[in-house]
């Protein structure tokens, strides 16, 4: 039995940018034939792709997914289910669950279930440190023999300086990126907005673009003191990109990434004490807005990642200085960075390479269109126009800030080892 | 005129007409609060819920005698009453206290936004009694009922308010206020207490207490809050008092009718001296007496006056 994806445009950057029918037979990519090539054409399941894109399937390097610990906000399954609909063939899971993943056992526990469920894959990220405390080392070896592919203490940053370039150090042995969360826990103080004119006029603290750029610095000084590989998640301030765009000019071995509401929102958008615009690092102003584009444009940020953020009604219904920090994000990445190919600030090929090729590149996963390779492809409508419904997510939560939002282009199939996890 | 506004949440939010005839119902109630029978039956039958879930014995008290003398059934809920210890959200008492069928209910919180939160899930009047660092409405609009008796008018006046502005609900909406009715409002306080944008809502920076109080009408001391600065904004209040003191040696810079204010409670010889607070430009007692008046009206407003027609 094969599958054969007709009438799309492949998008593979590096590889092709043609009209082509994709063969899949079992879970590999057999042939990539033109589309007048009908030669095998018994006993094949057609997918009718006409005027759609095909490209290496997407994948988010940084998501979480509740489980095992706080079932209630997202499970490994429904975790699952919106990263197939929101196109990811595969996620990177963080480490702050309930237990941390900070040992094999959690890590083994994850990639089995993801396995079970046989929807889009999972390579966790495991702690850096024994229950992301920042004192000592997690066993990062043997988390690494279980199939971690990274490290972070996502959530909170590791402010021991020592003990980050000890991380790197023993991690660059390893040879495993360490994600950083970048934040200076003494100058957000307690912040839960952008530091600016909204949190004025709104009286809510703030938390000012130097309590992130100062760890970005840190870091990049780490990183050349040590030689090792750091990723930065999540940058939402000019000084940062700017910060990266200085030190990869330098040649040091820093990749980053931004999610789509830092270049989609700004904190004026934050109103009413809405807590679902409340996230961590917070929407900043228009000029890091802008300054985030221009750094995806240039090529300083080298890809996008949702920071798909459950939580529940519990944490979200309340007080804004109380609630939790977070937004879900997998439904709703790539119609919210389709928009930067609309806008013009990014090709297509380019959009490809932050969403599927270069987070594969991080994580070392071969993301290519080739025959011989594992059928991971994502099948794009770019002219499905539609309004952002959160009661329609298979997220199990739906804090979101894009509800209503009117979005053009979405997952139209995901298929994951040659079989067919999602489809409109 | 009418009153259309179910809730008081903040100054921004109300129109400059409205604080006009805010300003003038609680000039009429103020005349209550004169008699010898200080009682009217305009809010008979009515209840009023005074929540505080942070302390504050002034501005409860003033809210509870204001509907008392109009006859309203005011009940009270603090912190330790209610059942926000016990882990109960917001929004759970909130219905809770709505189950109870409240005409209207005060509130005041530590959380920014809280009573806006609350607002859009209860039928009943809200009232702003104080958020967070965020709004606190009623201060301001007795402050700008004080200034009006004093000065008779808002419009053009120059206003200095001196202080922790960036930890003072008092001072947003104050400046919100007096920018929205035409003054001129200039503000000064050490760096460590300014936020950011500040300027957006109608007010200027300036570089030092003489410059700020320089031609004042009226000056606006706020109170230093040490337990909630520890000492990174400031180092003593020592030096604040000798920076940013208001003492006679600096009132002389000011118009010679200048009226000083105070939101209270006063640190005397720290941001303002003894002299100054007691002198008779200082109308900081009149400003709880129309605290009173001021919050009648509020009542009356909301929960009694124009939107129900019978009641006059
Ligand atoms: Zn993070
Ligand atoms: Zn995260």
């Amino acid at each position: 039995m094969r599958i054969r994806i007709k009438g799309a445009r492949v998008i593979d950057p590096g590889n092709f940018d043609d009209k082509k029918d994709i063969i899949i037979k079992n879970h590999l990519i057999e042939a990539i034939v033109d589309p007048e090539d009908n030669k095998s054409s018994i006993d094949v399941e057609t997918i009718d792709a006409k005027g759609m894109i095909v490209v290496p399937g997407l994948i988010d390097i940084h998501v979480h997914l509740r489980e095992p610990g706080h079932e209630y906000k997202e499970t490994i399954e429904t975790g699952l289910k919106a990263a197939a609909r929101g196109g990811f063939t595969a996620i990177c899971s963080m480490p702050n669950t309930n237990p941390v993943n900070d040992n094999s056992q959690v890590t083994k526990f994850i990639i089995n279930r993801a396995n079970e469920l046989g929807l889009s894959r999972v390579y966790p990220a495991g702690a850096i440190t024994q229950g992301s405390a920042g004192r000592t080392l997690a066993e990062i070896y043997d988390m690494k023999k279980a199939g971690i592919v990274a490290c972070t203490d996502d959530g909170k940053p590791l402010e021991n300086s020592n003990l980050m370039r000890r991380a790197l150090e023993y991690c660059k042995g390893l040879n495993i990126p360490i994600l950083v969360h970048a934040e200076d826990m003494s100058l957000a103080d307690g912040g839960s907005m952008n530091e600016g004119p909204p949190a004025t006029l709104l009286g809510i603290k703030g938390i000012p673009n130097a309590a992130e750029t100062i760890m970005v610095v840190r870091d990049i000084l780490l990183s050349e003191l040590t030689g090792a590989q750091v990723h930065f998640c999540h940058i939402s301030t000019k000084e940062s990109v700017e910060a990266i765009r200085q030190a990869k000019k330098r040649g040091v071995n820093i990749t980053c990434e931004t999610a789509p509401h830092y270049f989609t929102l700004t904190d004026e958008d934050a109103k009413d004490y809405n807590t679902n615009f409340k996230m961590n690092p917070p929407l900043r102003s228009k000029e890091d807005k802008k300054a985030v584009i221009q750094g995806l444009i240039d090529g300083t940020i080298d890809l996008i990642a949702s920071d798909h953020a459950p939580h529940s009604k519990i944490e979200k219904d309340v007080e804004f200085d109380r609630a939790a920090f977070g937004i879900v994000g997998l439904e709703t990445s790539l119609p919210l960075s389709l928009k930067l190919v609309r806008d013009g600030f990014l090709s297509m090929q380019d959009l490809v390479n932050k969403m599927a090729k270069n987070p594969g590149k991080l994580i070392g996963i071969k993301n290519d269109i080739n025959p011989g390779n594992i059928a991971d492809l994502t099948i794009i409508d770019l002219d499905e126009s539609f309004e952002i419904n959160p009661e329609t997510f298979k997220s199990k939560s739906i804090n979101t800030p894009f509800g209503g939002f009117k979005a053009r282009g979405n997952t139209f199939l995901t298929m994951v080892n040659g079989k067919v996890v999602y489809s409109r | 005129m009418r009153f259309g506004k179910k809730d008081i949440l903040d100054i921004k939010s109300l129109e400059a007409h409205e604080i006009s005839l805010i300003l003038d119902t609680a000039q009429g109630m103020k005349e209550i609060s004169e008699r010898p029978v200080k009682k009217v039956p305009t809010l008979r039958g009515k209840t009023i819920v005074l929540f505080f879930q942070e302390p504050s014995t002034r501005t409860k008290l003033s809210f509870d005698t204001a509907a008392k003398r109009l006859s309203a059934d005011s009940i009270s809920l603090s912190k330790s009453s209610s059942s926000i210890v016990k882990g109960e959200t917001l929004i759970d008492t909130a219905k809770n206290l709505e189950a109870m069928n409240p005409d209207v209910i005060v509130l005041r919180h530590s959380s920014s936004g809280a009573p806006h939160l609350i607002a859009r899930r209860v039928s009943s009047s809200v009232i702003n009694a104080g958020d967070g660092i965020h709004a606190h409405p009623s201060q301001a609009l007795l402050d700008m009922m004080s200034i009006r008796e004093k000065k008779g008018k808002i419009k053009g006046l120059n206003i200095s308010i001196i202080g922790d502005i960036a930890h003072s609900r008092v001072a947003r909406s104050d400046i919100t206020g007096f920018s929205k009715m035409g003054a001129s409002v200039s503000i000064c306080a050490p760096p460590t207490m300014i936020p950011m944008g500040i300027e957006n809502l109608g007010c200027r920076i300036s570089p030092s207490i003489e410059t700020c109080i320089e031609g004042a009408d009226v000056i606006m001391m706020l109170r230093i809050q040490k337990e909630r600065q520890g000492n990174i904004l400031f180092p003593t209040e020592r030096e604040y008092a000798d920076l940013f003191g208001l003492n006679k040696a600096r009132l002389g810079l000011a118009k010679k009718d200048v009226v000083i204010m105070h939101p209270g409670p006063m640190n005397r010889g720290v941001e303002i001296s003894n002299d100054v607070a007691d002198s008779e430009n200082s109308i900081i007692l009149e400003q709880v007496t129309n605290g009173v008046a001021l919050r009648m009206a509020l009542f009356y407003l909301v929960a009694g006056g124009s939107r129900h027609a019978d009641s006059d």
